[in-house]
């Protein structure tokens, strides 16, 4: 069968404790050998020379927006797929806020149809309830038979006590992880932006972080009462330093809550709104100073479990409206890494291995993706190969999604990825 | 990177936020921050020149240029006085409000301003109850665009013609205006600070000028952080206290129309915060006594408080047909380009 043989590259595995120069032999969609740099003959195999290049494993997003079903002109599985296999990812967990939303079977495997197209695995979440209304639990059962990976109301919060703690009990006896978008939207109301200086100036009504914190907290209650270690509770999009300590805290009292954030959330603030600029509006908003410095000690302290890019893409003329108008999200996957590099890893010292674990070995661990996010011997043939002193300016302009909703148009990224392979296919090559 | 065991506050460098493109037009006039104070000296000026003119020569200055006006908020004073001014100017004026069928038909904002454009206005003069859209108009269409009031953000126009009213009280003799002009000038806003634009523009251009601003009101409609709105302000919650201290009492409607679910006790309101007669002569009574309208007689201020001798409203009002033929001309004067 297929085989492809990666040569002369530096592995770095940190899921395996592995880093050095390698040959790798990838063999029907697996990875069949690994031996020190020239020791792998070719026989036959299509070969790679990643001499001067890092080889990692391919990089893990857990939570994307690939708008299929039913929103195709924001993007498609085919087009969000192409575009994370451009960021170096070879895996992507889809969040099930489609039309209609995931929160059936039916969906689930739809999403996953060969005839999507898809360039890399696409792990569907399933819809925590039914609609995502956050009334009624949906069959966490069925949903794992036909392939989620996870449950959530992504967009809205799982509000209800009484519901989250079903919901968190639930999906435990199935072995599934709750993803919670922690918004308390009884404090959120008509806000766009987060509460503030920023806001009062540009006259926008703001969402207090406390929104964000005290859902973070109430959930973390759920999780202490329910005692059951099955119990999996995972912070979205973590945006607001008091929602970080409460993660901490949980952790430290031996509670199995994990956390995600996002580039922009440890990258910008509030004041990159500017002038009411929609490519600066998601939600949760743009932080003050002092949380997007919190996101950035939580990744380096190690509280934080994975890097996510909370992918959401929209129309240009979606965004092309009144700030308060436009809807809420930016494009990530293809800048992920550039930005990870050019600032986690350069800018801030964080070790490559562990940037890199942020990408790939931690969100695969905190999803249960099994045979992903490691090369060793045996696990699925994904992998990144990149030049990781290579600098390049991001245009927008080649963005292989839909969508051109992002503020990093124009910005220098650190580390350009040469190769995508995804289950032993190339699934991306720069040109 | 030390090796304590507590987490270190670490001095990290971070992205800088970009630079503002805007204003894409120099004669576009979206923020009283657009406006140096050499270029706020200017406009007075030139606001006096033209409300002196021969109205026949004045009417041949910009005769047949196409000004629009584009409003998607229902307004009787500023958007009167815009028009009036733009055809004291001899400029030809086209109203286009929310009512109007496009825009009922759910067309953009940006679809509209182009539409306008194609149709030869030459510059935009926008209403809207969205902060920031004025920004989204001249970002789409490049054209100069005067804000008329952007939701709960700012009323550039407003704040110019409350400096003039400011000024033929208490610096009649003034020729022109510097960083010092206002220096030893306190002027007080009352209200509902939280919702109004017109708060935010006079926060923002006063203290250039060398004022002192004083905002008084409730908490919920007067929240902590509108002290850092910029420099110069400070926040006093009794409102005898912050008109005894005032050379000028700037009185605001509350928004009901934004109020958004806040629940209000009106008569504690009154009883705290309305100007009366009784605490005009008290506290204030040299005070210049300003309001930006609509009044609510009754609410914010007393019927003989607004028609009073120390009542400035209706001449802010004719200040503001002044004002705006200067940023009229400002506008259809500009070259253009990049500010
Ligand atoms: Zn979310």
């Amino acid at each position: 069968m297929s085989s492809l043989l990666i040569k002369n590259g530096h592995l770095i595995d940190p899921g395996a404790g592995v880093e050095g120069a390698k040959d790798i032999l990838l063999k029907d969609g697996r990875v069949a050998e690994i031996a020190g740099a020239g020791k792998i003959k070719p026989n036959g195999s299509e070969v790679i020379d990643a001499k001067g290049l890092t080889v990692a494993p391919g990089l893990i997003d857990i939570h994307v927006h690939l708008r299929e079903p039913g929103q195709g002109h924001k993007e498609t599985i085919e087009s969000g797929t192409a575009a994370a296999a451009a960021g170096g990812f070879t895996s992507v967990a889809a969040m099930p806020n489609t039309t209609p939303v995931n929160d059936t079977p039916d969906v689930t495997r739809w999403m996953q149809s060969p005839d999507r197209g898809a360039h890399i695995r696409v792990f569907p979440i399933g819809a925590a309830t039914r609609g995502s209304k956050g009334e009624a639990i949906n069959d966490f059962a069925a949903l794992k038979a036909a392939g989620v990976v996870a449950v959530t109301d992504d967009g809205h919060p799982i509000l209800k006590d009484g519901i989250m703690r079903e919901t968190l009990a639930a999906a435990a006896r199935v072995g599934l992880s709750v993803i919670q978008h922690a918004e308390d939207t009884r404090m959120t109301q008509g806000c766009s932006m987060n509460a503030g200086p920023t806001a009062f100036k540009l006259g926008l009504r703001g969402m207090p972080p406390e929104a964000e914190s005290s859902l973070v907290e109430r959930d973390i209650r759920l999780v202490q009462e329910l005692r059951d270690a099955r119990v999996h509770l995972h912070v979205a999009h973590t945006s607001t330093a008091a929602a970080v300590a409460a993660v901490r805290q949980a952790r430290r009292n031996g509670l199995r809550v994990t956390c995600e954030v996002a580039p922009h959330h440890f990258l910008l603030t509030e004041e990159h709104v500017g002038m009411y600029s929609t490519h600066a509006k998601m939600n949760p908003p743009l932080r003050s100073a002092a949380d997007r410095d919190a996101m950035i000690e939580g990744i380096l302290d190690g509280v934080v479990d994975a890097i996510a890019t909370d992918h959401a893409p929209h129309a240009v003329h979606e965004k092309e409206v009144e700030f308060e108008r436009a809807p809420n999200g930016i494009t990530g996957l293809e800048t992920a890494l550039g930005l990870c590099l050019r600032w986690l890893h350069k800018e801030w010292k964080l070790p490559l291995g562990r940037v890199l674990s942020l990408l790939s070995a931690q969100p695969a661990a905190l999803l249960g993706l099994k045979g992903r996010g490691t090369l060793a011997v045996g696990s699925f043939a994904d992998v990144v190969i990149f030049d990781p002193n290579a600098e390049w300016t991001y245009r927008v302009s080649e963005t292989k999604s839909r969508s051109r909703n992002t503020p990093f148009d124009g910005w220098a990224m650190q580390g350009k990825v040469r190769w995508t392979i995804s289950e032993g296919k190339i699934a991306y090559v720069s040109e | 990177m030390n090796a304590t065991a507590t987490p270190v506050r670490r001095n990290l460098k971070h992205p800088d936020a970009p630079a503002t493109p805007f204003p894409y037009n120099t004669g576009s006039l979206l923020s009283v921050n657009d406006l140096s104070v050499d270029a706020v000296s200017h406009l007075l000026k030139r606001a006096t020149a033209l409300e002196e003119m021969d109205p026949a020569e004045r009417d041949r200055l910009f005769f047949k240029r196409r000004v629009a006006l584009l409003f998607y908020e229902s307004s009787t004073r500023t958007r009167t006085s815009f028009e009036l001014a733009a055809k004291a100017l001899g400029a030809d004026t086209t109203l286009v409000s929310n009512l109007s069928s496009s825009i009922e038909k759910g067309e953009t904002l940006k679809d509209t301003g182009l539409t306008l454009r194609a149709l030869g206005a030459e510059a935009i003069i926008l209403r809207h109850n969205s902060s920031g859209a004025p920004w989204l108009l001249e970002e789409s269409t490049h054209l100069p665009v005067l804000n008329a009031g952007d939701g709960m953000h700012e009323h550039p126009t407003q704040a110019l013609l409350d400096l003039r009213t400011i000024l033929q009280h208490l610096r009649p003799k003034a020729k022109a205006v510097a960083e010092d002009t206002l220096a030893g000038v306190t002027v007080s806003i009352v209200g509902d600070i939280l919702h109004s634009r017109v708060a935010r523009s006079n926060m923002l251009l006063l203290p250039r000028l060398g004022a002192r601003v004083v905002v008084c009101g409730p908490a919920p409609l007067l929240p902590e952080i509108a002290s850092t709105e910029g420099p110069g302000i400070e926040i006093e919650r009794n409102f005898e206290a912050a008109i005894a201290k005032s050379d000028v009492v700037m009185m605001l409607r509350i928004q009901a129309e934004r109020l958004a679910g806040l629940q209000l006790d009106l008569d504690q309101y009154k009883a705290e915060y309305q100007l009366t007669v009784k605490r005009l002569a008290q506290f204030a009574p040299k005070a210049v006594v300003m309001h930006p309208g609509p009044i609510i007689r009754g609410l914010e201020l007393t019927a003989d408080v607004a028609d009073g001798p120390q009542s400035a409203i209706l001449q802010q009002v004719k200040n503001g047909v002044a004002i705006r033929m200067a940023v009229v001309e400002r506008a259809l004067t500009a070259k253009g380009g990049q500010a």
